[in-house]
């Protein structure tokens, strides 16, 4: 018998051995409160916020790495339990920072919950009030600030950054009081190996890491008679921008985000799935061409900047390997400052590109001095799925309730191949769709390769086999990368995403963030694409116009010029 | 690159050869990180960021986790010491005997704060909570030396005597 069977606050219950007091709680209906705990990380245990007790021994117990055991009699509500749960948010709240009103996670704030949830008071923390930490903020940015007095250390940030990412960026450093998650010397973030993927913000439970937001920048933009503002939005925007207002994730919104950028006073209104189609045709050109002459394989795709700065920092030896096609964001900015001027007549230089992004490396990326390809910088603000939702808030347009509307031609329709950019495999599944059709004539039949972690497979066209492999999480792509490295040359095609699920688990996404809201969301695009009438990048109405029209051939000389670049190595 | 102190790619490699000896008595494991700790801290006086940084590449692990291990224990140094350390014990017995006065004394003339080293690395001054020889309170240790019932008068004499005969005049803080 592989079961157990103990009791809960009277009711008993029969769980699988080996599970936690935590997850038989939550199976009841029982939300024991936590902080240090995340489902996708190792366990750390040292919020102790989870406590309940041992009725029998009335020992207290951490339920989050407690296994159930038989007989046992749990009550995660006495007296002592609360007790202990309420005194050790205290001792976390009394070096903690108070300008709750004014922090960015004000609302969101998973020590704010519990604070309320267990009624604690300001006598509470007063009697307990001493020494306080003053460590100074990071705020060099691009990507991410750092405000490390909010920190509670619980760690989960180290966790995402070594468990998922494998890059340890962050650590525990000092001992006792002098506790600090930070870098090696307190470097800032900007000048280390950091991928700026985000991880850390999507999980962190306060203030203490969170995306450097643009939001301003975008209202002087939007403000100002003299700009034509433009923005796109990602492909996993559509499936995730729902939760910020309380729809289910996966929800797909896509018509009522349009309506609310238009409101909030956008020009145009556009879909990086124009560019994401486009990408599919430089890759699969620049790929076929790489077949054909047994050069730089397998390919690596190119399109995640956080993958790309990781690959710059550890694998300087594999870059050509990469594909030189822009980012889907970067190939738009660059088009909608040379194309769609020219089109519209305007100048580029009253042209301003906002970018709405799953992702906070975006906001490096768009810094990137390769970037200015327009001759001007490409894209000047990236927000996040957050911040967007942010400055919907602020001025109250309730996006759930907005009548549908389309995205703007000549940059806005899209393939369902392009939708599923979203998520993992779904880039390499857009590629390969097109790959084949040109080289055969015959359609591909659909791959599925959406998942978790790695997968391989093997693709049939025209007679040879290609071997293609889609990670995501950059510790699982360090491990692929390591294996070419040592000389395992039977790959095609490599598909990198930095963060889990790809851009559904993105670190600019809403919060909570973890792998059983990302299924969901990733479901949403499977939905999209499966709908679409376009299923293939090169069947793409505007995508074909804007070759016939402006750039003549998928990898000829105007598009290298403007939707292609380089990368640089950088030191571990 | 991965040089953050403006030295060329030569020069640098002159001064990470002393960890390169020490780096070749190990295995490259992380668990030997501390007693390679050890070692490099015993070969350069301190554990400099360079060297640091050397150690994580080799063993594979993460600046910051090296960083992690470095400040949490104590024994570590980030900071060049001073060729002769100074420990002050502020012990019951120690204080009540006058140590507070030796301590301030000792701050003047160095020109330095406890945890603080000269500029010229001459001196670092520590503070301990107790040497073991109350009797001969108050108490300082400087080096392996042991100078027992000290006091603010005969401070200077004590630490001349271990100045390098070059350097004479006290270092400004």
């Amino acid at each position: 018998m592989n079961k157990i069977t103990f009791t809960i606050d009277g009711h008993t219950v029969e769980v699988e051995r080996g599970t936690t007091i935590l997850q038989a709680a939550h199976s009841l209906g029982i939300d024991i409160p936590t902080l240090c705990y995340h489902p996708d990380l190792s366990l750390h245990v040292s919020c102790r916020v989870c406590m309940v007790e041992d009725v029998r021994s009335g020992r207290l117990l951490a339920s989050c790495a407690t296994e159930a055991a038989e007989g046992m009699e749990i009550s995660t509500r006495s007296s002592r339990a609360r007790r202990a749960r309420r005194r050790n948010v205290e001792l976390l709240l009394a070096n903690h920072p108070r300008d709750c009103l004014s922090c960015y996670r004000n609302g969101s704030c998973e020590l704010q919950d519990i604070t309320f949830r267990l009624g604690v008071t300001k006598e509470d923390v007063d009697r307990l009030r001493g020494e306080q930490r003053s460590f100074p903020d990071d705020e060099t940015g691009p990507a991410l600030r750092r405000e490390p007095n909010k920190c509670i250390l619980c760690g989960r940030c180290v966790r995402a950054c070594e468990e998922i990412q494998g890059i340890a960026a962050l650590g525990f450093a000092g001992r006792g009081f002098n506790s600090i998650v930070t870098t090696a010397f307190d470097l800032p973030l900007s000048e280390i190996n950091c991928a700026n993927c985000g991880q850390c913000s999507a999980v962190c439970p306060v203030g203490a890491i969170t995306e450097v937001s643009e939001i301003n920048a975008v209202w002087r933009a939007l403000e100002d008679r003299d700009k034509f503002v433009v923005v796109q939005t990602a492909p996993s925007i559509q499936a995730t921008i729902g939760e910020e207002f309380g729809l289910e994730p996966g929800t797909v919104v896509t018509g009522q985000l349009v309506a609310a950028l238009r409101l909030l006073g956008f020009d145009r209104v556009f879909s990086t799935e124009f560019t994401a189609d486009l990408t599919v045709l430089e890759e699969g050109w620049e790929f076929i061409s790489r077949i054909e002459g047994n050069k730089d394989l397998p390919h690596i795709t190119s399109c995640c900047p956080g993958w790309v700065k990781y690959a710059e920092h550890n694998y300087p030896d594999l870059i050509d390997h990469l594909s030189s096609a822009k980012s889907p964001q970067q190939m738009f900015s660059t088009l909608a400052k040379t194309y769609y001027a020219q089109q519209l007549g305007i100048d580029p230089a009253q042209i301003y590109t906002v970018s709405i992004m799953p992702c906070t490396a975006k906001k490096f990326e768009k810094e990137r001095p390769e970037h200015r390809d327009s001759g001007y910088q490409d894209t000047d603000a990236v927000l996040t799925t957050r911040e967007l939702a942010r400055m919907l808030k602020e001025v109250g347009i309730d996006l759930v309730h907005l009548p549908e509307e389309h995205y703007d031609s000549i940059m806005g329709s899209q393939s369902g191949a392009a939708t599923i950019f979203g998520t993992t495999g779904g880039v390499t599944e857009a590629a390969l769709r097109t790959v084949k059709e040109v080289l055969t004539g015959e359609p591909l039949d659909r791959l599925n390769l959406g998942f978790l972690g790695r997968k391989e497979a093997e693709v049939e066209i025209g007679g040879r086999t290609f071997k293609i492999a889609v990670v995501s999480g950059l510790a699982e792509a360090g491990r692929i990368l390591d294996e070419v490295r040592a000389g395992r040359s039977d790959l095609d095609w490599i598909e990198v995403m930095a963060c889990p699920h790809g851009c559904v688990g993105g670190g600019g996404q809403p919060r909570p963030n973890s792998k059983a809201i990302m299924d969901k969301r990733a479901q949403g695009l499977a939905q999209l694409d499966r709908s679409n009438t376009i299923r293939k990048s090169h069947e793409n109405p505007d995508v074909i116009r804007l070759y016939e029209e402006y750039l003549g051939e998928p990898q000829s000389g105007r598009a290298h010029e403007l939707l292609h670049t380089t990368y640089q190595a950088r030191p571990r | 690159m991965g040089c953050i102190c403006g030295q060329d790619k030569q020069s640098m490699q002159a001064y990470l050869q002393p960890l390169q000896q020490v780096l070749n008595r190990y295995a490259r494991e992380e668990r030997f990180l501390v007693p390679i700790l050890q070692d490099a801290q015993e070969a350069y006086g301190y554990l400099p960021a360079e060297v640091m940084r050397e150690i994580a590449r080799s063993l594979n692990i993460s600046f910051t986790k090296v960083y992690g291990v470095a400040t949490f224990y104590s024994q570590f140094h980030l900071r060049p010491r001073g060729r002769n350390v100074i420990k002050v014990c502020t012990g019951t017995a120690c204080h009540v005997r006058g140590g507070g006065e030796v301590l301030k004394a000792i701050q003047n003339v160095l020109g330095i704060e406890a945890g603080g080293t000269t500029p010229d690395l001459e001196f670092t001054l520590e503070t301990v909570a107790c040497i073991g020889a109350c009797g001969l309170a108050p108490v300082i240790m400087i080096n392996d030396d042991t100078h027992g019932r000290v006091n603010p008068e005969n401070i200077k004499s004590i630490l001349d005597g271990y100045r390098q005969p070059v350097h004479t005049e006290v270092a400004a803080g």
